[in-house]
């Protein structure tokens, strides 16, 4: 390019003049993308780390026991001398105590979403979600001590046969604890509802409810969806509630009044253990996490699919 | 009345009706949280003392204490937010500012939205395997801290990016408009102005490290330490020590677990207490949030 | 019209025959067009037309976001540079050339802190010479009375008319060759718009002035060149005056005296 800098007002220079560092600029903020795209791919290289060992040592698992077994055994007795690995007592475990939990959360989370959404004013709504998000805040370790010496007590009011550890106290606060996301998830879904279709509900003459049930509530169902399944993912993988208060014995049943261990509560216990690197009861908690791992996935599809069937257009 | 009143106040009936429900059970879920804290309070408050705040853990309820949990829950959060701040920050710039549009960074995507529900008690797992047998880097303060670093990561990407989405475009145009290149512009104006969002997501992702026991059970974390690791500092050059990285840890909800799960109800007591000091703790962090985040809305308004 | 001397005819930058996509989609269809220094050079037309997309091309904005093409050139004088060239960093464009936005948008920073962006990324720290940079700048966009009291005041403060003179005060700060209007008072009010369009008939004398307006009064008063545009092409060029009186072109004259637009 034919520059005449005789022709360039003085002042103009310094942009001329520039050229050079510019390369040298240039070269910095190529390296710092490079540094922060690092950043960024270091979240793949975890999940290819999880992936990675719990599929390494859950293969040598299935190199010594039958997978046919691991799925149909009704017995997970790994540590001791007469071992069974059946994984069915604890994956009951876990589907029980995730019922018990959903039960208690989804609705109790609708009626808290609705009536924030719906019908809270505005300083209820500001005074009541920091409190719930303090109800998530709370350690789960401080949940499994309320419900072993708070509601299991509390429940032997009114079962006195209720074992010490059971499967129904563990879920009850479980459900608690999940109560906070699935209300905030699924009132900021109801909150996205345009408010033209509550004017349209309105002008119909449909009260305040039956506008939140039959026209915002279901409008918001992708995202309630999305709550309920974010739900269920925390109750699978909550592990110190039951670990402290549902009893750590492998038990086939589906009676929640029974103690019985989750898939995470065996974790636990193997690691509280001395159990030696390498053998095969190190490893069927990795075969054990990977089973709870497709099982969170397999929800979170499920959930990712319904999502997308009730995805709304306003 | 005539039969159209009658119904329309048998369903305004039923409205108020749905509204009080709606109430009751809001009420209940914020009543749990008040029986919650009470229990710990009826059971614990007497046992929290200056004898329970600095002595190790012992056979004897009466005279053990929480100083090596308290120590350990301080030195794991430094690590943990050493590790996930920079890397977290860092990934969400990217995320936001830098990333092209195409596969690679939708892969991305999907992968940290799925880490964020992954069990926290896998990424234990995976801690144990990789960073204690395959590391080897032991059952270590790096070890917990690592591995809790890892499990916030994308609680700690997803609020920054949050953050940042916040700074509306048209800034943006201001400074490259000036010839400001793309990492000027994060530096000067897209960080500091969504600083407020960022801290907040930073303080309630180490908010809920503080409280996790799972992951650092599966990566062995000892419940019973009669010392102190390594101080952090030395008498000579360089004077800062990373001895302690190396120590055995505990951490105040896992010396809680070792309390609630004795059967003994004198160490139930000292539960409670532990109990209170790990609620105390996520609470300030949680309040320190909220401040923080009001604050900085007040001084940046679109 | 006013009588032109010399210097008002010098060329500052030419685009010819300049195509812009956003993705598939064209946007501009072989824009040609003429940018004289010392002048100021009004865009019209119905919303739409490519006017803004056009005074974006000038300073590289559309390449901050991805899928974005130009094709032909914009030459840059004197050096003659083509700043939609892929070779030429738009970075440096962005350097030379300053814009002022529709909607007022200081950084949430102080007023000094405004204006002396540009140069900081440029690498000046020195204080006295930000101070008296932010001092010219201030006054050529006729700020600096009321605002020189309160220079470490935030700049959300003020007013949104001052705002947008603040933006002017920044933009100007770093002598840019050509500065860029993008609707600049649509945002305001009256009073404030008249400041702004006395502002840019001043600013002439030392820079070339590109406005976009909807406003076809403003290109009336403020402007010596307009452009009208209308889907993506330049119906007509000329001098403001014979664009206003007596255009040549159906379509300009319906869009002017109001049957359309």
């Amino acid at each position: 390019m034919g520059v005449n800098v005789a022709d360039m007002p003085v002042e103009k220079k310094d942009a001329l003049s520039g050229v050079s560092p510019r390369l040298r600029f240039r070269l910095k903020e190529r390296a710092i993308e490079s540094l922060l795209q690092l950043a960024a791919l270091t979240s793949v290289a975890i999940t290819l780390g999880i992936v990675g060992i719990l599929s390494y040592e859950s293969f040598q698992f299935f190199s010594q026991i039958s997978i046919i077994d691991f799925l149909t055994d009704r017995q997970w007795t790994p540590l001791f001398a007469d071992a069974h690995y059946g994984i069915l007592p604890l994956v009951t475990g876990t589907l029980v105590t995730t019922i018990v939990a959903l039960l208690v959360a989804i609705p109790m989370g609708s009626l808290i979403a609705i009536y924030l959404s719906e019908y809270a004013s505005r300083s209820v709504r500001e005074f009541v979600k920091p409190a719930l998000e303090l109800l998530s805040a709370v350690p789960t370790v401080v949940y499994g001590y309320f419900a072993l010496l708070f509601v299991t007590p509390a429940l032997q009011q009114l079962w006195p046969g209720l074992p010490g550890f059971n499967m129904l106290s563990a879920g009850l606060v479980i459900g608690m604890m999940i109560v906070p996301y699935v209300s905030s998830v699924s009132e900021d879904a109801m909150r996205a509802v345009p408010t033209h279709l509550r004017e349209g509900a309105f002008a119909l003459g449909a009260t305040r409810m039956q506008t939140a049930l039959r026209v915002v509530f279901p409008s918001a169902l992708s995202g309630i969806t999305a709550a309920y399944v974010l739900g269920v993912s925390r109750a699978i993988g909550e592990t110190m509630v039951v670990a402290i208060a549902a009893g750590m014995q492998p038990t086939l049943t589906l009676n929640p009044l029974e103690p019985a261990a989750t898939m995470t509560a065996y974790i636990v216990q193997v690691s509280l253990g001395d159990v030696p690197h390498g053998s095969v009861a190190y490893q069927t908690i990795f075969a054990t996490g990977l089973m709870l791992l497709l099982l969170t996935l397999l929800f979170n599809i499920a959930g990712h699919v319904l999502k997308k069937r009730y995805r709304q257009v306003y | 009345m005539t039969p159209i009143q009658q119904k329309i106040a048998r369903r305004k009936a039923l409205d108020r009706f749905f509204a009080f429900e709606g109430l009751m059970v809001m009420t209940a879920a914020l009543l749990v949280l008040l029986v919650l804290v009470g229990q710990l309070m009826f059971d614990g408050l007497s046992r929290l003392s200056w004898q329970f705040l600095t002595s190790f853990p012992s056979r004897f309820p009466a005279q053990a204490g929480i100083v090596s949990a308290w120590v350990g829950t301080i030195l794991v959060m430094l690590v943990t937010a050493m590790a996930a701040i920079p890397l977290g920050v860092g990934a969400a710039i990217y995320l936001e500012e830098y990333a092209p549009k195409n596969w690679a960074t939708e892969l991305i995507e999907i992968n940290i939205a799925n880490l964020a529900g992954v069990p926290s008690i896998v990424y234990g797992l995976m801690a144990l395997g990789l960073l204690v047998y395959q590391f080897r880097l032991g059952q270590s303060f790096l070890t917990a801290g690592l591995t809790l670093g890892m499990l916030i990561l994308p609680m700690v990407i997803i609020a920054t990016r949050e953050a940042i989405l916040a700074v509306p475009p048209y800034v943006r145009e201001a400074a490259y408009a000036l010839g400001a290149t793309k990492w000027q512009t994060v530096r000067d104006h897209v960080v500091p102005y969504s600083m407020g969002g960022m801290l907040t997501g930073m303080i309630l992702a180490l908010s809920r490290a503080v409280g996790e026991t799972a992951p650092l059970i599966t990566v062995g974390a000892l419940s019973f330490i009669a010392f102190l690791p390594h101080p952090p500092w030395q008498d000579n050059f360089p004077y800062v020590s990373f001895q302690w990285l190396f120590d055995p840890f505990t951490v105040m909800p896992i010396q809680m677990f070792n309390w609630v799960s004795r059967p003994q109800e004198e160490f139930h007591v000292n539960a409670a207490a532990a109990g209170l000091i790990l609620l105390a703790m996520t609470v300030v962090m949680n309040a320190v949030a909220i401040v923080i985040r009001a604050r900085f809305r007040k001084r940046i308004h679109w | 019209m006013k009588a032109m001397d010399a210097s008002q005819t010098v060329l500052k930058a030419e685009a010819r025959g300049l195509n812009f996509f956003y993705g598939q989609a064209q946007a501009l269809h072989g824009i040609t067009l003429p940018i004289y220094d010392r002048c100021v050079t009004a865009l019209i037309g119905p919303s739409g037309c490519g006017k803004t997309t056009y005074l974006r091309c000038l300073n590289r904005m559309h390449d901050l976001y991805p899928g974005n093409r130009y094709e032909g050139e914009v030459t840059l004088y004197p050096d003659r540079v083509n700043i939609v060239g892929p070779e030429v960093d738009p970075i440096e464009v962005r350097m030379r050339i300053g814009m002022v936005f529709q909607k007022p948008n200081p950084f949430p920073k102080s007023i000094y802190e405004n204006v002396a962006y540009g140069l900081r990324i440029r690498d000046v720290s020195n204080r006295s010479e930000l101070d008296a940079v932010v001092e010219r700048a201030l006054r050529e966009a006729a700020l600096w009375g009321e605002v020189k009291d309160r220079l470490q005041a935030s700049a959300l403060n003020i007013s949104g008319g001052q705002q947008q003179r603040l933006c002017i005060a920044r933009a100007l700060a770093t002598s840019p060759e050509l500065l860029l209007f993008d609707e600049p008072t649509s945002a305001l009010d009256p009073t404030a718009t008249s400041r702004i369009e006395e502002l840019v008939t001043e600013l002439k004398q030392k820079v070339a002035i590109v406005i976009v307006t909807h406003n076809m009064q403003q290109a009336a008063r403020v402007s010596d060149y307009t452009a009208f545009m209308y889907e993506g092409r330049v119906v007509e060029y000329d001098r403001t005056e014979t664009i206003f009186t007596n255009p040549t072109v159906k379509l300009t004259e319906e869009y002017i005296t109001g049957r359309f637009g």
